[in-house]
């Protein structure tokens, strides 16, 4: 069955999130979300925070990720990120928290703090774990 | 002959050691587990991030990115990477002595060399030879990513900037618990790979653009390479401190039974005298 799959792999420093066959791939790439399908031809892009989602027969699931890589070959994708949770693994009580640490750091910092930047994002990556765990 | 009680005291002064060397054993144990798994999960990423990059660069031109580029090593960098504690056996000298051979060795191509540590004991060290330091970090027994990149990224400002034309790190290389090997390995400039007679490079598409691809990648790369140098210096440490541990408990443990057995003549013979006292004394009385 090797030439209608795709080997997915999702590594991130600490760990090896997943190494499974899929039939699908859709990941949030920098300038916008791209699919792959079994064939794509080889690719290198880079993956922002958001929604990594993949099919397995008619069963789509998702992967919180935040910044990273991701590189296509015909049967293969492998994506290196900082940070990749599973759905169930999300601890959706300390997301909450960043979500309202970070929205709190927001409103008392203006636009030009270097900071303001920082906290942005980790709103970002909290947002993105909530939709995720609730999906 | 040594007095009983002294005797005494030092069986119990081995003892406690022992206890205290018995329990760094076992905690050093449980956190190289700890580290080592650190090490093992690691690897997926590091080796990936090289094949990524590897692929990369075979398709550029070397020139392209600045820390592709080699120069003549004028000045170098040299990062140490120890531990900030010690009673860890030769773990630590180890490193220094490995790095001290290498400053010898480079002494005559080089017109300088800075430093970097990473260590209270690499510090402690240097310091005392009157090194100064670019970059200091202590090395508290666990690392993260973003220690990694805090050590590497003003590394790597130097090197863009010209200031270093080359850098390497010495550090303990984790095989097992036994084995460590000492290294002193080049972190930059990258070594480009080059690609097999027969083999053709893939025609990739790329997203953003090459070059803002690789100038987002190669930082990343020598990120993870620093992570991954701190892991195994961290399992290494702990991987030595067991052993070290395990070695003074078996001698603590020799010890008290050499200290008893002596004890247990030197009361004996306290005995026999006694006896030969009070028979002597009886016989004199008769």
């Amino acid at each position: 069955m090797e030439s209608d799959k795709i080997l997915l792999e999702i590594a991130s420093p600490y760990r090896q999130v997943l190494n499974i066959e899929v039939d699908e791939v859709i990941a949030p790439g920098e300038e916008g979300q791209f699919g792959v399908l079994p064939g794509h031809t080889p690719f290198l892009a880079t993956v922002t925070v958001g929604q990594l989602m993949y099919r397995q027969g008619n069963q789509m699931k998702h992967v919180a990720v935040s910044h990273g890589y991701a590189e296509v070959e015909y049967h293969r994708v492998i994506v290196l990120l900082d940070a990749a949770e599973l759905p169930d693994e999300i601890d959706l009580d300390r997301a909450e928290k960043a979500r309202l640490r970070a929205e709190g750091r927001l409103a008392e910092l203006g636009h030009e703090d270097r900071d303001y930047y920082e906290e942005l994002a980790a709103l970002d990556r909290a947002m993105n774990r909530i939709s995720i765990a609730k999906i | 002959m040594a007095n009983l009680k002294d005797i005494r005291k030092r069986i119990s002064s081995v003892k406690s050691t022992q206890q205290i060397t018995k329990a760094m054993k076992m905690v050093a144990a449980s956190k190289l587990k700890k580290a080592q798994d650190g090490v093992v999960q690691a690897r997926p990423y590091a080796s990936k991030m090289s094949d990524v990059l590897a692929s990369l660069a075979v398709r550029v031109k070397p020139g392209k990115h600045p820390l592709l580029q080699r120069r003549d090593e004028k000045k170098i960098e040299l990062l140490v990477i120890t531990s900030d504690r010690g009673l860890c056996g030769g773990f630590n000298t180890n490193v220094t002595k490995a790095a001290d051979n290498f400053l010898r060795e480079k002494k005559e191509g080089c017109e300088e060399v800075v430093m970097s540590v990473v260590g209270r004991k690499a510090r402690d060290y240097y310091r005392r030879r009157n090194w100064e330091f670019k970059t200091e970090e202590l090395n508290p027994g666990s690392t993260s990513f973003s220690q990694a990149e805090a050590i590497a990224r003003p590394v790597i400002d130097r090197y863009v900037e010209g200031e270093i034309d080359a850098v390497y790190v010495a550090y303990t290389e984790f095989k097992s618990a036994m084995t460590q090997n000492i290294v002193v390995k080049r972190l930059l400039p990258l070594e480009p790979k080059t690609l097999a007679e027969d083999e053709v490079p893939v025609e990739y598409l790329y997203e953003p653009s090459e070059d803002a691809l690789l100038a987002d990648i190669i930082p990343r790369y020598i990120y993870t390479q620093m992570f991954s140098m701190l892991l195994e210096s961290i399992a290494s440490e702990h991987g030595s401190r067991m052993t070290a541990m395990d070695s003074a408990t078996n001698n603590a443990t020799e010890m008290t039974a050499k200290l008893t057995l002596l004890y247990n003549r030197a009361r004996q013979a306290a005995i026999t005298t006694e006896l030969m006292e009070i028979v002597s004394g009886a016989e004199a009385l008769n």
